[in-house]
């Protein structure tokens, strides 16, 4: 029987926060998150997106506020927490002298999986990142990729309720990213489990993540849709086609009127040959005659300028200031 | 809840034994894949249970009347001795004498090493080790209470150094005996001295070495530290060696039931300062 009632939010925050010797890690947060909800905390390293993870898990107590998991406490109820939770920590966090099944074996007795399905969860999670044909070599002679996959079928071993995945496509190929990317999908929209990311990885966050929670300097500095915040942070982008032969002198016209550029979007069009596209962030419909202008007077063959849809790279420029 | 009354019903849980059970085979399935690890683990048992007894009694058999003639400081302990076991030496060829009170009861002490040195030596691949290979992290977000987390790591070192140090005994038992027969006529070991030694003062010794490694290993970063540090408390022995070799005391079954007595408590403080030092929030702060 769990133990939520079945309205009760995945998680709920009111203004947790937590110091380290003195200095603020993390500030005030409130953060509800409904079961089936992948969502995605990004910040710069420090920003405190680890330490909400490990205090939403019941290893660090806070110095403020409250929190329901589940609907248990993580601080006096921690141990039945952590085993409806499953944790992708930033490093793999592997024992590299045992092999992927001696690793597996362990946590699952751990995270009490029954000892008749022991065998069969950890075949089964093997062969969901691929494993099963190197399950008996010891960890140490895995490639960081493998070592990723391998954390992440541990956290998947005892199917928890609630994952907390720390930049779980670190290390990973773009195909094996890609995977993973549908198995986070599938554990929100087909088996109606909770995904809190932690990720430096924007597009990942966009292309998954149903809110995304922007942390700076231990506080929440933005929470919402991707496409909220793109409207409430004015986040579009505009962008800019000229001669390769050009490109820097565009680059440095518009540096100099304040325009700030970006990098290419996700899964954007191929540029055409002998031109380079340039993204003028936090720039809308509205800034599209200055930018044409600025590069027009300083003798640039302007081929296309387009508004974009805004990304979260908009966004996350736009929250810190530009200076990511 | 306060916190008190949660602690407290917490305390009262019953242990996770099958997480226990894992963690401990766990830690010993790496012990025998580490040889910075399981070489000191093999090696000097062997020096202090096969080769040092066997050394010696070959010197007893080859040299053994002069060597005994001209060790004034061995007549001198044998002057020391309590009545009985004085008596009892007398009547023995000077190389039996020798050989008795050597292997008997002058090193006996020594053998105290070999469950100090196990214990240690898991320990801080167990404690230090995990920090060192970023391997606790996860441990600590596993749904297992901080005792019984500390519990498997605790037996993990001390139960091996406990089989190691029984089993070592009964080893070096039976060879000095075998070894030693045709220079004493027979079995000589004393009982009275070996089996509190084996079953009462080593456990205790282990659980010490452990403590204090786990102790260590709170402020250290690596495994060798943490190793090279909880060395300290061989000293504790070898002045018991020294002891004896200068007559000071002789280790009879009253002795060494109190040693290991105050060797119990001590061990009690040290894994109770340990265990409070074994708090996930610190250990996680550490990470």
């Amino acid at each position: 029987m769990r133990d939520s009632e079945p309205r009760e939010p995945a998680l709920r925050v009111r203004g947790l926060g937590k110091d380290y010797g003195g200095r603020p890690a993390l500030v005030g947060l409130d953060l509800e998150v409904a079961h089936g909800e992948i969502v995605a905390l990004l910040g710069h390293n420090g920003a405190g997106k680890t330490t909400t993870v490990r205090l939403l898990n019941g290893v660090l107590t806070p110095d403020r506020g409250e929190a329901r998991v589940l609907g248990l406490d993580p601080w006096t109820q921690g141990t039945r927490l952590r085993a409806r939770t499953g944790i992708a920590t930033e490093r793999p966090s592997l024992d590299p002298r045992l092999t992927a099944r001696a690793n597996l074996r362990l946590y699952a007795a751990l995270y009490g999986v029954p000892r008749e399905s022991e065998a069969s969860r950890i075949d089964a999670v093997l062969d969901r990142f691929g494993l099963v044909e190197r399950a008996n070599d010891r960890v140490g002679s895995y490639s960081k990729g493998m070592m990723q996959r391998l954390a992440l079928a541990r956290c998947a071993l005892h199917e928890p309720d609630l994952y907390f995945l720390d930049e779980p496509s670190a290390g990973l190929d773009p195909l094996a990213a890609r995977e993973l990317r549908s198995w986070i999908a599938d554990l929100a929209a087909g088996q109606g489990r909770t995904v809190l990311i932690c990720t430096h990885d924007l597009g990942e966050a966009q292309r998954l993540a149903d809110r995304v929670a922007v942390l700076r300097e231990g506080e929440l500095a933005a929470l919402g849709t991707p496409g909220e915040l793109a409207t409430r942070y004015g986040a579009a982008r505009l962008e800019v086609e000229v001669p390769e032969a050009q490109a820097d002198d565009a680059r440095a016209a518009l540096a100099d009127h304040g325009f700030v550029l970006a990098g290419p979007s996700e899964g954007e069009e191929a540029v055409p040959p002998e031109t380079s596209r340039l993204h003028v962030a936090a720039a809308g419909r509205d800034r599209a005659p200055d930018v044409a202008r600025v590069l027009l007077d300083a003798g640039i063959s302007l081929i296309r300028l387009d508004p974009a849809d805004a990304s979260l790279e908009d966004v996350y420029l736009a929250v810190y200031g530009g200076a990511p | 809840m306060s916190a008190r009354r949660a602690n407290a019903r917490r305390a009262s849980e019953p242990l996770n034994l099958r997480a226990i059970e894992a963690l401990v085979r766990k830690d010993l399935g790496v012990v025998v894949r580490t040889p910075a690890v399981l070489i000191p683990l093999a090696i000097v048992p062997a020096i202090i249970y096969v080769v040092l007894p066997i050394a010696m009694i070959i010197a007893a058999r080859v040299g053994g009347p002069m060597i005994a003639n001209e060790l004034a400081e061995l007549e001198r302990l044998f002057a020391a001795l309590p009545d009985a076991l004085r008596t009892e030496l007398e009547g023995m060829e000077p190389a039996a004498r020798m050989v008795t009170l050597m292997l008997g009861y002058l090193i006996a002490p020594l053998y105290l090493i070999v469950p100090l040195m196990v214990a240690s030596v898991v320990a801080a691949d167990a404690f230090a080790g995990e920090k060192e290979r970023g391997t606790l992290e996860a441990l600590l977000h596993a749904p297992l209470r901080e005792r019984d987390l500390f519990l498997g790591k605790l037996l993990a070192a001390w139960l091996p150094a406990v089989a190691i140090g029984v089993l070592g005994t009964a080893l070096y038992a039976a060879i000095v005996t075998v070894a030693a027969w045709p220079l004493v006529g027979g079995p000589f070991l004393p009982a009275g001295v070996w089996i509190p030694l084996a079953l009462w003062v080593g456990p205790a010794v282990a659980l010490a070495g452990l403590g204090a490694t786990v102790l260590i290993s709170a402020r250290v970063g690596t495994f060798q530290e943490a190793y090279q540090l909880g060395g300290v408390v061989v000293i504790p022995i070898v002045a018991l060696v020294v002891a004896q070799a200068a007559g000071v005391v002789v280790l009879d079954v009253r002795l060494l039931t109190l040693v290991g007595a105050v060797l119990w408590l001590l061990d009690a403080v040290l894994l109770v300062v340990a265990f409070r030092g074994f708090s996930r929030e610190r250990l996680t702060r550490e990470l």
